[in-house]
Formats: C-alpha cells, sequence, structure tokens
C-alpha cells in the first residue's frame, strides 16, 4: 500500500498525490492529514493533484471530508492543480466537492490561504 | 453467378499479355489518367489473374491510391470509377474482333471482376472523401475558437457563429487548457456573436464554468442577447450564482475589479450626468 | 486490437489494476482525453460497486468498432445481493452503501451506452460502452 507523504513548510501542510491511489491509502491520508493537523497545529492544507489523471467519488470525498476536517481543526484546505479533463469529468459525475476552494496551482493555494487568513484576522 | 471457365479466362490473359501497350494507351484515352499510373495497376492486375490464388491485395491498393488521390484533386466519384471501367471498354473493343464463344465467357469473367474492381474504387473515393470533410470540420473547429489573453490573468472566448454541441465542447476544454497554461484565474466567455442558445449548448457553457471553478477560476459570460436571455428563461436553464455581463467590456471590469487590478467601483450616474453635460 | 481481457475485482488493488488497463484501452482506440478520463472514472466507480456490494466480481475489457468509429466495453459481473429496485438505484443520492450516492447514476452520465441487469439474488451485470469522437 502506498502512504502520500505530508510535508510542512511554515504553519502549511502540503500533500502532493503522485500515484494511482487505492482507496484504502486515501483513507490512510485522511487519516495521517488530520493527525498532522493538530500536530503541527497548521492553518492551512494544501493537496496538490496536479498529476492525478482521475478524480472518482471516492477520493472527491476524500477531499471533502480533508476540508471539513480541517475546518474543524481551525485550518483552510485548498485543493490545487486539478486538470480540466478531470473537473469535466467530475461536473458529469455530479459531484459535489462541498465548497472546497481550489487554485490552478500550488504558488496561487499558497496566495489563496494567505489572503484568506489575512481576511479572516 | 460464376463465369470462371478456365479457356475463357486463359484467352484475357493473353489478350492482356499480347496486347499490353495498345490497351493501356486506348484505357488511358477513356480513363483520363496517365499511362505510366495505369501500367502500375495493369501489372498488378495481370499477375493477379495470372496467379492461381487470383489475390488482387495489391491491384486494390494501387486503386485505393488512385481513388484517394483523386478525391483530394476534387474529382467526381464517376469519373474515378469510370476509370476503372475504361480498361473494360479498351478490351471489349479487341474482344469484338475476336468473338470466339471461349472469349466472350472470358470477357464476361473480366467484366464481372472489373465491375467488382470499380465499386471498391467507388467506396474508396467515398471514404476518402468523408475523411477530408471531418479534417475540415477539425480544422474549421480550431479556426474558429480563439482563446485570447486579454489582460494578465485574463482570458476571454469570443464566440462567433453557430454553437453546436460539438463545438462548444471543444471552445470549452480549450479554455480550461489555457487557464492551466496561463494560470489566468478569470476568463470571459463572450456570446454576442452567436445567433441562438439551446438547452444543450446551455448546458455544455454551464458545465463548464463549473468546471473552472474546480480548477480555481472564475468564468463571466458576456453578451447575451436579449433573444438569449429570453430563450435560456423560457427553457428554464438555471444560470445560479454564475456571473452575466451584457458586453465584454462590462465583463472585463468585472473580471478587473475581482483580480483586483480595479480598485474604484464604477459609479452609476456617470453615464447620465455625462448625457446631461451633452 | 487487443483482445478482450477478463480481470477479477477482489481487492482494491485490483480496482487500481482495472482503472490502469481501461486507460491503456481507451487510449488505444483513440479517445480523447476527456473521453478517457470518462470511461476511466465509471470503470472506477462500477468496479468499486462490485467490491463493496458484492464482495467482488469481475470485468470484461473489450474493444468494440462501428465504421470508423472505435471504443471501449466494459462488462461488469458480480454474484452479489443484486438490485431489487434498478429505478430507484438510478437516482442520484441514492445510495445502499457508504458511497456517494453517485456510482450507478454518476457512471450512466459519463459513459455513451449504459445497461443494468438485475434482480435480487441474482448479482449484477453492468455493461457500458464510451466511443471515440
Amino acid at each position: 500500500m502506498e502512504r502520500v507523504p505530508i510535508l510542512k513548510i511554515g504553519d502549511i501542510l502540503i500533500v502532493s498525490i503522485q500515484v494511482d491511489l487505492e482507496d484504502q491509502s486515501v483513507l490512510t491520508l485522511q487519516e495521517d492529514l488530520a493527525e498532522a493537523v493538530v500536530k503541527h497545529a497548521a492553518r492551512g492544507v494544501i493537496i496538490d493533484i496536479s498529476v492525478v489523471e482521475i478524480v472518482d467519488s471516492f477520493i472527491g470525498r476524500m477531499l471533502a471530508t480533508i476540508a471539513g476536517m480541517s475546518r474543524m481543526l481551525d485550518a483552510q484546505t485548498v485543493v490545487v492543480g486539478m486538470r480540466p479533463a478531470v473537473a469535466i469529468t467530475l461536473v458529469e459525475l455530479g459531484l459535489n466537492l462541498g465548497g472546497v476552494r481550489t487554485a490552478l496551482n500550488l504558488e496561487k493555494g499558497i496566495a489563496l490561504l494567505d489572503h484568506v487568513r489575512s481576511a479572516a484576522r | 453467378m460464376s463465369v470462371d471457365l478456365p479457356a475463357g479466362r486463359r484467352r484475357i490473359e493473353q489478350l492482356l499479355a499480347d496486347h499490353q501497350d495498345q490497351l493501356i494507351k486506348r484505357w488511358a484515352q477513356t480513363a483520363k489518367a496517365s499511362a505510366d499510373e495505369l501500367t502500375e495497376i495493369y501489372e498488378a492486375l495481370r499477375s493477379a489473374i495470372a496467379g492461381d490464388d487470383r489475390d488482387l491485395t495489391d491491384v486494390r491498393g494501387l486503386l485505393a491510391e488512385l481513388s484517394r488521390s483523386r478525391a483530394r484533386r476534387g474529382f467526381t466519384p464517376s469519373d474515378t470509377a469510370r476509370a476503372v471501367f475504361g480498361l473494360k471498354e479498351a478490351v471489349y473493343e479487341l474482344v469484338e474482333t475476336d468473338a470466339t464463344p471461349d472469349t466472350m465467357r472470358g470477357f464476361i469473367w473480366f467484366s464481372l471482376l472489373m465491375d467488382d474492381l470499380g465499386l471498391f474504387t467507388f467506396e474508396t473515393f467515398a471514404t476518402a472523401r468523408e475523411k477530408i470533410i471531418i479534417e475540415q470540420t477539425e480544422q474549421l473547429l480550431e479556426l474558429s475558437t480563439p482563446v485570447v489573453a486579454i489582460w494578465e490573468g485574463i482570458l476571454a472566448v469570443p464566440l462567433v457563429g453557430t454553437l453546436d454541441s460539438a463545438r462548444t465542447q471543444v471552445v470549452m476544454e480549450k479554455l480550461l487548457q489555457a487557464l492551466v497554461d496561463t494560470g489566468a484565474e478569470h476568463a470571459v466567455i463572450d456570446i454576442t456573436g452567436v445567433p441562438a442558445v439551446d438547452t444543450q449548448v446551455a448546458q455544455h457553457l454551464l458545465k463548464t464554468i463549473v468546471a473552472a471553478r474546480l480548477m480555481g477560476a472564475e468564468c463571466v459570460i458576456s453578451g447575451i442577447r436579449p433573444q438569449i436571455a429570453h430563450s435560456i428563461v423560457t427553457l428554464g436553464i438555471e444560470f445560479g450564482d454564475i456571473v452575466t455581463k451584457a458586453t465584454l467590456a462590462d465583463a472585463l471590469a468585472h473580471a478587473l475589479r475581482r483580480s483586483g487590478v480595479l480598485t474604484t467601483e464604477r459609479k452609476a450616474t456617470r453615464i447620465a450626468i455625462r448625457a446631461e453635460d451633452a | 486490437m487487443t483482445a478482450a481481457r477478463e480481470m477479477p475485482i477482489a481487492s482494491n488493488g485490483d480496482v487500481v489494476l482495472v482503472r490502469q488497463y481501461v486507460r491503456g484501452v481507451a487510449v488505444e482506440m483513440g479517445l480523447s482525453l476527456v473521453d478517457q478520463t470518462k470511461v476511466v472514472t465509471a470503470a472506477s466507480e462500477l468496479a468499486r460497486n462490485a467490491l463493496v456490494y458484492a464482495g467482488g466480481g469481475a470485468v470484461r475489457v473489450e474493444t468494440v468498432e462501428n465504421g470508423r468509429r472505435r471504443g471501449v466495453r466494459l462488462t461488469f459481473s458480480d454474484e452479489g445481493p443484486g438490485i431489487p429496485d434498478v429505478d430507484r438505484a438510478m437516482t442520484d443520492g441514492w445510495s445502499s452503501g457508504t458511497g456517494l450516492g453517485l456510482g450507478l447514476s454518476g457512471s450512466r452520465r459519463l459513459v455513451d451506452e449504459f445497461d443494468l441487469e438485475s434482480a435480487p439474488g441474482k448479482g449484477t451485470v453492468v455493461t457500458v460502452t464510451k466511443w471515440g469522437r
């Protein structure tokens, strides 16, 4: 089973999904992230899916769950780098990511987190 | 029906061998093709007929080549099929002078063979034409759907002409890819030049905008003409919280404000004051 | 042309293998990137359905041809409890398991042809086809 590494930069956690994840790895990532948010007192989580070729309802639900969970732990989540084909497919599938914030790439994702946090201050 | 008498066949083989130059010359006249091109086909045909298994693959290959090149050069399909039938005519002229029953049987067999090849040419021609049409349609799609940057971080897609489902899909995919490539967070889809929008097209537009949001970009639709606004409302299509603007200029101003380039709010009364001045 | 292939769906890892194989076949059939993504996503949903609701099953991946068009056909079969009310199972949001209830209805929107046969106790067979443009 693949374990996705979680990187920490300042008070932001960055997860870059690089492989085709099986469902169990997705669930593990979800748990690992929740723990990491608490452990590092992170204020932001960025999930980079720029190399992910498909997002089905399972991964979609994971993204929504992580966002909801981090919100409860006082961290903001941004999903970055979703490919056009993936976005079109998600819309067709009828999947709602439950208001997860998104950005075109990692850089914009970090900028968005800064913006959201300065607005909240 | 099978008219395949060995004697007749041999007679035709003999004719084709003995009178090659004469036949090709006559064939070239009726077929309006170069003798070189025909010689190749002629020789392939001769060896195919002479062979025991009568394998026509080579002949078909050459004929397909001929029909394809003719399709591209704008010949009619009849012209192309006639090019094949031309050989039948040329052979017939020879057979006439030697009307033994064997030869006649042989000719009927040969004639059926040429009919088959003629039909094959016709089919290849039609396929080649279809391919050209598909290519042109694709080129047209590419041409008719530019995605342009109108400001740093703002893309515009001016749509002109009738939107069908296929075209809308192509444009929208192109737009989403352009968002990734340029990192632009705003896009304006301008439909000023679109005469009508049906339910399917409207759905595609909406889906694209939702997809763009999933990717982290915002789209504005501009240039909705009154008739289109009317038909969208009549069709019961929900635009939800998607921003629509009357003109491309309004949409650009909106995008500039949203991206933080323009910070001043436009005064709503400005135009009225100016109108009074004038 | 790739020959039809039967693949088992018995674990989460198998779902990943099905996705990857379907992607390969879709590329070979000349499907556009968006269409590839759609059919692979549908395959993922349906394979997971077979695993979650029927404890496993199998998928047959084959290529299809219709004149100039080429495509991919997937037949998912399981010997699970079956679906008592097929019409209801096809509605958005309906779910008997832990999913979001988009597995069947969502997959149908991602493909060109969708056929579902099921009865209680008889298992389920879902056949989907995606054509190139």
